[in-house]
């Protein structure tokens, strides 16, 4: 067959994996150059759903930016939300209530969890075990009943507004938030039962996909892709910010760098979550959700701001530059998965296809946010 | 005009089977879905029929309505002739499958080696199937397929060498009558012949999962790195023979390890000998790999082929040269 | 680690300014300035003392020297306003408006390239950039330092259309393969 192996010195044949494929959740192409089935070289191609989020930032006003942070990572919209209306806050001087700092922490990391339930399924479903999505989804399914009832929107938030959030929440919410967290503990031992100890799965992660810490350094990897190669790296923990200093919670931190370890750090960034969830509802004080005297028209002074949020990716920064008018100057999103991706290429050289697959689910890709 | 009454039997036997492997075909998709859905805490289909029991019927009207797609570039050939290279071997095998006492189309003395050489020839029309749709990935998954049979071939073989060693013949109608009388006689349990009985049926059960590509075996298909393997050009009814094959096999693979194995149409209790025992000892085994299917991840293709060559080959050998030493010494 | 060593050794290699900033105002810890050619040794020295790079991006200061010489011009003009208001306060005659000096052609605008980096265990984040003018935006790769500038570089290219000297595959990445528009420009029409 001609097209497979031109000539004997050309024995390698390009596979295009995507844009449409399953296994690449949403419009990835890798371009595979592959030797039978191993992997000589990867080269992810992007853009596929490109809609250059940066440059709307220029054309609208800061308030009218908000509810394109919710459309780039639909699975942690809140923690998008977070980033950009704590960095236009920073530029601007506003004070946020201690009560919107709780709600955005509870909510925000309610979609953590959410996030991290979609990706379980996913990620088994691209090992070829079909029954745990349906699992995840069930536990998922109170998580966005819960946040609907307070944004108002299942998938693309836009709750967080400059200087508090859009709704205050009832006594329904904090019950339910508090039988939902009862309720999922009492599944993680299941899911671990099931699907973590079971054999075929713990061989197909053991040892697939190293990723080295110094990797991470070089492509600057961030979130659960570098905690899962022992680098103790948590935005929340490290440049603090809303009230994650005043809850006690661990960041999971796993040495050996394969897709286990990647899938371990997740799973128990499922429970921190949910006791972060909790303390926050035991310590919420009461009072307004939005601050008082938030101008109309935003106009933060001239020059450049940065804040940074943990997401369920990893860490997304948002740069602004103001020249002091009511629109952005310049806004740069720098989307954890981009990052995370761009070492791909260099992790699955020499792998087999399955494990290649195997590894890129464990990377936990979310398409709109790398495209951005 | 006298007809010879032998050929009015075959002909009726045979019309029978074609409607018992199409019947299975479709009924073990509806089995599939409706089992599928209750582990995984959903209903399943329930619109078509009572409990969607019509179901199976409209998809089959539905796929034979759509047209035949043969893409540019394939060999046409090889592409249409692949999908019934599947399924004529998988129908040739039910003649010879002694369904009860006297319910058999062709009472064959080398029914087993008939049927392990037509179900030698399913993975031919993977293969085939696979390199006439000029699809990288159907060539990938053709390339699994014959190693992935090579491999599971020689432990199941070794182990039905292994029982007609113990049964000295090839009948399968003789080797139902040895088992009669009760669970005890059965072949799984004739621990006096070779104590690692119960371990070759293991090792059967294993192999006939690996030979009809099913979870965790499923290399050829594995949707989430194929896309969908060997069948990624197909479409329409090619696809649906495709899947009649797959489900042929399924059921012949039960069929032989009930007949191998669990005594075929014998009680458990040694009474009231049936058809009835021996289609629900099938479907039990039936159940039991869709079972498999929804609840394992996909292994690997190096897994699989080192479960096989490091481990059930070895075992499989150990168990014939026991076997044949404990048939010489007693 | 701290930030103020990394400072020192920032300036060794030449920065051209660097300054401090309030971190919970600015949200980095380290502004530095570098001029293209001293780049590769400034971001070797942050490689040298572990950091990972966040981000590369780039802003474009289109119409920046019109906006510093209206705004030094207005000065001048207030100042001369100032004086001649306080002569007059002062039951003075306003000494003649002094000729407005010839300014010349204003200098070229600039492109700037900025490159975050952080380390993962003291909080420290580091800000570089670097300008170049933008009728000839270049500037060196530091893809051979940190391999994951590939993408962040090629991605400034497609919105900039800066230009990394050394990259090894400087082909668009998130727009279109035969892209030759750069849409952050400010200049850009769709």
């Amino acid at each position: 067959m001609s097209a497979f192996a031109e000539s004997e010195a050309n024995e390698t044949f390009v596979l295009n994996l995507g844009p449409q494929h399953p296994a690449t959740h949403g419009v990835l192409r890798v371009k595979l150059t592959m030797d039978g089935e191993y992997i000589v070289e990867a080269e992810p191609v992007l853009g596929y759903i490109h809609r250059m989020h940066e440059k709307m930032g220029e054309n609208r006003t800061w308030a009218q930016f908000l509810p394109n942070t919710g459309r780039m990572d639909y699975l942690h919209a809140l923690a998008f939300n977070h980033g950009y209306v704590s960095v236009v806050e920073r530029a601007a001087g506003i004070e946020v209530p201690e009560r919107a700092e709780y709600l955005r922490v509870i909510t925000s990391e309610l979609n953590r969890v959410s996030s991290h339930l979609l990706w379980f399924g996913a990620f088994i479903l691209d090992l070829g075990g079909f029954s745990p999505l349906l699992y995840a989804f069930d536990d998922r399914e109170h998580i966005l009943d819960l946040l609907e009832s307070v944004t108002g929107s299942r998938l693309t938030y836009c709750y967080f507004r400059f200087g508090g959030v859009y709704n205050d929440i009832d006594d329904n919410f904090v019950a339910g938030a508090r039988a939902f967290i009862k309720r999922l503990r009492d599944r993680m031992p299941m899911y671990h039962n099931l699907v973590t100890k079971n054999i075929i799965l713990m061989k197909r992660l053991q040892e697939v996909g190293p990723i080295s810490a110094e990797m991470c350094r070089k492509y600057g990897a961030t979130g659960p892709v570098c905690r899962g190669s022992g680098i103790n790296f948590d935005v929340r923990k490290h440049e603090p910010y809303s009230i994650y200093p005043e809850m006690d919670f661990e960041v999971p931190v796993y040495e050996q760098g394969d897709s286990m370890a990647r899938y371990m750090v997740r799973m128990d960034e499922i429970e921190q979550s949910l006791r972060i969830v909790e303390q926050a509802l035991d310590k919420l004080p009461e009072g307004p959700v939005m601050a008082e005297k938030v101008p109309k028209i935003i106009k933060p002074p001239k020059g450049d701001y940065y804040h940074a949020v943990e997401t369920a990716r990893g860490s997304f920064g948002v740069r602004v530059v103001s020249d002091g008018s009511n629109t952005p100057y310049r806004l740069k999103l720098r989307s954890p998965t981009f990052s995370n991706l761009s070492l791909y290429g260099e992790a699955c050289r020499g792998m087999l296809l399955p494990d290649a697959l195997a590894l890129m689910g464990s990377l936990d890709l979310v398409i709109p946010e790398i495209d951005r | 005009m006298y007809v010879d009454p032998e050929i009015i039997r075959l002909l009726a036997f045979l019309v029978g089977v074609i409607a018992f492997a199409a019947l299975n075909a479709a009924y073990l998709v509806w089995l599939e879905r409706k089992e599928a859905a209750h582990i995984q805490r959903r209903i399943g289909p329930k619109e078509v029929g009572p409990f969607g029991l019509f179901q199976p019927l409209v998809d089959g009207i539905k796929l034979m309505t759509k047209q035949l797609i043969v893409p540019a570039g394939v060999d046409p050939v090889l592409f249409k002739i692949a999908p019934i290279l599947v399924m004529v071997p998988a129908i040739m095998s039910f003649v010879t499958i002694p369904f009860g006492e006297t319910l058999v189309a062709r009472n064959l003395d080398i029914g087993l080696l008939a049927i392990f050489a037509f179900a030698s020839v399913n993975v031919l029309g993977l293969l085939l199937g696979a390199w006439g749709s000029r699809n990288k990935y159907a060539v990938i998954s053709a390339a699994r397929v014959v190693s992935q049979n090579v491999a599971y071939e020689i432990p199941m073989l070794v182990t039905v060498v292994t029982l007609v060693m113990i049964t000295g013949t090839m009948n399968l109608h003789t080797i139902v009558l040895q088992q009669q009388g009760g669970f005890w006689h059965w072949n799984i349990f004739n621990l006096s012949a070779s104590p690692l009985m119960p371990v070759a049926f293991l090792i059967f059960f294993v192999c006939m999962l690996a030979e009809t590509n099913r979870a965790p075996f499923d290399m050829a298909e594995a949707e989430s790195e194929l896309v969908a393997g060997a069948f990624t050009e197909y479409s329409g009814m090619g696809f649906g023979v495709f899947f009649m094959g797959e489900y042929a096999n399924i059921v012949i693979g039960a069929s032989m390890a009930t007949i191998l194995f669990l005594g075929g149409w014998d009680c458990p209790l040694g009474l009231f000998p049936g058809v009835l025992w021996f289609l629900i000892k099938m479907y039990f085994l039936i159940f039991t790999v869709i079972w498999i299917r929804w609840t394992f991840p996909r292994t690997t293709f190096y897994g699989l082929l080192n479960l096989s060559w490091k481990i059930l080959i070895p075992i499989s050998f150990f168990n014939l040269i026991l076997t044949s030493a404990m048939l010489k010494v007693f | 680690m701290n930030c103020a060593a990394i400072k020192q050794k920032l300036s060794a290699v030449g920065a051209e300014a660097i300054s401090e900033t309030e971190y919970d105002r600015k949200g980095f810890a380290l502004d530095v300035q570098v001029a293209p050619e001293q780049l590769v040794a400034a971001v070797s020295v942050l490689d040298a003392e572990g950091f990972f790079i966040e981000a590369v991006t780039g802003v474009d200061w289109l119409g920046e020297q019109a906006a510093l010489r209206k705004e030094a011009e207005a000065k001048v003009a207030a100042e001369a306003k100032a004086k001649a208001d306080a002569a007059t306060a002062a039951g003075e005659e306003p000494p003649p408006a002094e000729p407005v000096a010839e300014q010349g052609e204003l200098p070229e605008d600039a492109l700037e390239a900025v490159y975050d980096f952080n380390h993962y265990e003291s909080l420290c984040r580091v800000t570089i950039r670097t300008r170049m003018p933008r009728s000839k935006p270049e500037v060196p790769t530091i893809s051979q330092i940190y391999p994951g500038a590939n993408w962040h570089e090629r991605e400034t290219h497609d919105f900039f259309g800066i230009k990394f000297v050394g990259h090894p595959y400087l082909v668009p990445l998130l727009l279109p393969e035969d892209a030759d528009f750069h849409p952050l420009l400010k200049d850009f029409r769709p």
